[in-house]
């Protein structure tokens, strides 16, 4: 198991760190800052991320508030469930489609508000922007947030909002006092796995636009296919282990917030 | 004083509460008991005001509570287990009551370690409950509970996920803080021994209805009703017929039946009895062979199977402390015994 | 307790039948506001686009509404053969699965306790390995590699099959870890032994009918993940399923492809959607309303 995940890491953080001559070095990592592009990329992509993972995670925890408080074992929970699984694993490609016929030029959203009179395009929306994608990585990120958190709801203790209220709390300093520091660790971390995971994903940019488009996977997928900007030959190990880096300290953070969120909700 | 007023509540396809009265007087600790699932949890809920009743009133000193909002009762709550706020440490969640109630710091703080001394947790002040053992943390739920002064105490099974040495040291705890601060409590809990020690009264449940309410006493040497008898302690079954003047014929013996209920004179019934009512002597000629005997230390417990294979308890001192399994014995019936009918089942 | 039948009780035990239901209903199950509020905004943004998708996946070239884009994909020889491609790929990942992960979840758990911390850091690995780094790693080796490897890499199940399997990983092992440390598993693996079963049928007749829903849902999975995953695919140029449907698409086969993206969401719903009935009996529904 560790063979097969760890010869590409190693190739990768071997290449990134070495010249075509096989010497060791770090002018790699300083030529992909010096690029523009690349640069423009990184701020691109973590954008994206963030945007994504906070709306996704605050209308995930949402959503899955409401299923949780719902009966349990009810129809709604299971599809709410199951259908949350199959959009996050898929990370959202076939949505991706569905999106295109929703609200591509020629979808049916579209065409609908043009007979309302609202063109949605004119005002410079288009689905291969980086709002069309962000908004479709939504679609994933919101039933992840929706798998990661509602372990954490089911286990806010009934007595607790029970002792609250019969110290003399209302609902309202229940859910300031208890409820919300109790979930507050287990939010963040979830909230640091969606963006790592948003900041990781290229299927659904891949599906929507394509390599065009300015995120990092996108300028590893085109440095490997050999359209590297002149002077950066090893752009795309290189850019993969920066992406590495970035993900391992999200990870990090993420342990560390989980261990307090286990502490509390066992 | 509470008054439950013929309490409803129905869950789906269960009846939980089945029109409940009760009434607890000021400064009184009533412990409930009952088997699982009989309603006594949620009557608690009830008056805590976690729950409503489909029908039936509570009123406090006349008062109708029904719709009062839990935080508004000034009952505190001390549950089973898990209920201490796991963000917050032992000095927070002790004073999270008083905070609710807006009092300030200092305040609070110096009422959170005079309640800290009473249940001899002081030093555990800045600890969280994941620091904490099971006894200590349902220390912490008391004294959290108390802080506030409540008037009314709640209790669901506080100690049941205690073990028995912690338990009996915390429950006589719970009993003299009890009756030092004259809080009106109700007690629930599974283990007899705890209901019937602490208690001032005790209040038998079955099926979502108090079947009786009597000092621990009352409860044990006259149970009410049959199901009463069988529930708190052991009983023995033994053959009888009812005889005159509501007395009934067991062993050759006549004893005075608890629940006549209009039984006719000649009718067959069982009669209900104590072990330690029985007593036996060696008698080779005896009804009985001795098949089993436990050394109680106190006591001893014997088993006697009856010639028609009926088998019967008994629990003595000395007396019969010689008989041995296989010894074939006699029975008596001491006088003060209780003696309570087999009621007919369900026709 | 429920309502107890006659036999057991007195006659006393007959209890008042409960209330007129309508009354109860509306008190217990009275609709909140931010309840509904969510499922009204998911249901737009989710089923929204799923609607228009099916719309549009019934549209046909010559005009009009008919099923002929899903005809279409069963006589398409460009779709068949991927599919099948994707299908091995995907039902052989899971067998792996299984084989590999089981063994090893059941073997830390049983003889090497202290390594769970250990296996839970190694197991989340490929979480932080992006797909694209993944490929990258890969692309880069194999232009190095050795000339024996080549006829592994030819082939889409051989050159993918094993990194699915490792990107799969930090699912499927939580999920059977999961699974495995709800039952006792000491308990249940020492009286098999104890009772004279080998360790391989303990581990097939015990242990994996006490795991099977967990099992199941590993599975799964590893299925949707391999019917889904498209960028390491297409970044080593292998033509499976998923990188068909893209290229359908950039062909301006648009219907087809949204066709086919419809019937693979449906597939992998109901896979699940059936899975959630499996697993209900080991759950007890915890309290409710705690929010
Ligand atoms: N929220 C609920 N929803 C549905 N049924 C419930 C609910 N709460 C309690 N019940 C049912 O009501 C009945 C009485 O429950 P209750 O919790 O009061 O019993 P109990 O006497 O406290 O039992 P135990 O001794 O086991 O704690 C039980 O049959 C239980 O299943
Ligand atoms: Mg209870």
């Amino acid at each position: 198991m560790v063979v097969f995940l760890g010869i590409p890491l190693y190739v990768v953080i071997h290449g990134s760190l070495t010249t075509e001559t096989n010497q060791f070095t770090f002018a790699n990592f300083k030529q992909t800052w010096e690029f523009h592009s690349y640069r423009v990329a990184f701020k691109n992509s973590l954008i994206l991320s963030i945007w994504t993972s906070v709306v996704g995670a605050v209308f995930g925890t949402w959503l899955a508030a409401a299923v949780v408080t719902a009966k349990p074992g009810g129809l709604l929970h299971r599809i709410v469930q199951s259908s949350s699984g199959v959009l996050a694993y898929f990370a959202g490609v076939p949505l991706a489609f569905a999106f295109i016929a929703a609200l591509g030029l020629q979808g049916v959203v579209t065409v609908l508000l043009k007979h309302f009179g609202i063109d949605l395009y004119a005002h410079g929306f288009t689905i291969s922007s980086m709002t069309g994608v962000g908004l479709c990585y939504v679609y994933f990120q919101i039933p992840l947030m929706v798998i990661l958190i509602t372990p954490a709801l089911e286990g806010l203790r009934s007595e607790w909002r029970d002792a609250a209220l019969s110290l003399g709390a209302s609902k309202l300093s229940y859910l300031r006092h208890v409820a919300v520091p109790v979930l507050l660790p287990s939010f963040v971390g979830a909230t640091l796995i969606l963006f790592g995971n948003a900041f990781s994903a290229y299927a659904t940019a891949l599906a929507l636009v394509g390599s065009t488009l300015s995120i990092v996977p996108a300028q590893i997928d085109n440095a490997l296919n050999g359209n590297v900007l002149v002077g950066a030959d090893r752009a795309g190990l290189t850019l993969g282990t920066e992406m590495i880096i970035v993900i391992l300290v999200v990870m990090v953070g993420y342990w560390l917030v989980q261990r307090r969120a286990r502490r509390w909700l066992r | 004083m509470i008054r439950f007023e013929g309490v409803q509540r129905f869950f789906p396809g269960v009846t939980a509460l089945a029109g409940l009265d009760l009434e607890i007087e000021n400064g009184e600790l009533i412990t409930l008991l009952g088997p699982s699932g009989c309603g006594k949890t949620t009557a608690l809920r009830i008056l805590g005001g976690f729950d409503r009743p489909d029908a039936g009133r509570l009123l406090v000193d006349d008062r109708d509570i029904t719709k009062v909002p839990p935080n508004k009762r000034d009952m505190g709550m001390v549950f089973q287990a898990y209920s201490l706020f796991p963000n917050m440490d032992v000095r927070t969640n002790v004073a999270f009551g008083l905070r609710m109630r807006r009092q300030d710091k200092p305040t609070r703080f110096k009422r959170v370690e005079e309640l800290l001394a009473l249940v001899g947790l002081s030093e555990t002040a800045h600890r969280y409950p994941y620091q904490l053992s099971g006894g200590q943390q349902q220390r912490v739920a008391i004294a959290r509970a108390l802080a506030i002064e409540p008037t009314v105490l709640l209790l669901d099974e506080p100690l049941s996920a205690l073990d028995a040495l912690v338990r009996t040291q915390l429950r006589a705890e719970i009993r003299s803080i009890q009756q030092r601060l004259e809080i009106t409590t109700l007690f629930v809990t599974h283990d007899q021994s705890e209901a019937l020690s602490i208690a001032d009264r005790v209040g038998v449940m079955r099926s979502g209805r108090l079947e009786q309410l009597d000092t621990p006493e009352n409860v044990y040497r006259r149970p009410a009703t049959q199901f009463v008898a069988e529930f708190v302690g052991a009983m023995n079954r033994l053959p009888g017929r009812m005889g005159d003047n509501n007395e009934v014929q067991v062993l050759g013996q006549r004893l005075t039946l608890l629940n006549p209920n209009g039984r006719k004179p000649g009718e067959a019934v069982d009669a209900l009895l104590r072990p330690e009512a029985l007593e036996v002597v060696p008698d080779p000629a005896g009804p009985g062979t001795v098949t089993d005997r436990t050394f109680l230390g106190s006591a001893v417990r014997l088993q006697v199977t009856l010639d028609g294979g009926q088998k019967v308890l008994v629990e003595s001192s000395s007396l019969s402390a010689h008989v041995q399994p296989g010894d074939r014995i006699a029975m008596r019936i001491l006088a003060d015994s209780v003696v309570i009918a087999h009621e007919p089942a369900a026709r | 307790m429920t309502v107890i039948g006659p036999g057991l009780a007195g006659a006393d035990e007959l209890i008042v039948g409960p209330p007129p239901m309508s009354r109860l209903r509306w008190r217990r199950e009275r609709p909140r506001i931010w309840r509904v509020t969510i499922f009204v905004l998911a249901a737009i943004f989710f089923l929204g686009p799923l609607a228009a998708a099916f719309k549009y996946s019934l549209q046909q070239d010559k005009g009009g509404y008919g099923f002929g884009n899903y005809g279409e994909i069963i006589k398409n020889n460009e779709v068949r053969s991927p599919l099948v491609t994707s299908l091995e790929i995907a039902i052989l990942s899971a067998a792996i699965v299984i084989l590999l992960i089981l063994p090893t979840v059941v073997w830390v758990r049983l003889k090497k306790p202290k390594a769970t911390a250990v296996m839970e850091f190694v197991t989340l690995l490929p979480i932080v390995v992006p797909p694209v780094v993944m490929a990258a790693g890969i692309q880069q080796f194999e232009l190095n590699a050795p000339s024996w490897m080549f006829q592994y890499i030819d082939h889409a199940q051989s050159g993918l099959i094993p990194f699915y399997v490792v990107l799969a990983m930090p699912f499927t092992y939580r999920a059977i870890d999961t699974g495995v440390r709800a039952i006792d598993l000491h308990t249940l693996v020492d009286a098999s032994r104890n009772l004279g079963a080998s360790w391989p049928s303990t581990l097939v007749r015990v242990v994996l009918p006490n795991v099977q829903t967990a099992v199941l849902g590993a599975l799964f999975l590893t299925v949707a993940l391999c019917l889904g995953e498209v960028v390491i695919a297409t970044l080593l140029l292998y033509n499976t399923f998923p990188v068909e449907v893209l290229v359908l698409y950039h062909q301006a086969q648009v219907g087809a492809s949204v066709a086919l993206s419809m019937i693979t969401l449906t597939f992998t719903f109901l896979l699940l959607f059936g899975l959630s009935f499996l697993g209900q009996r080991r759950r007890g529904g915890r309290a409710t309303g705690v929010i």
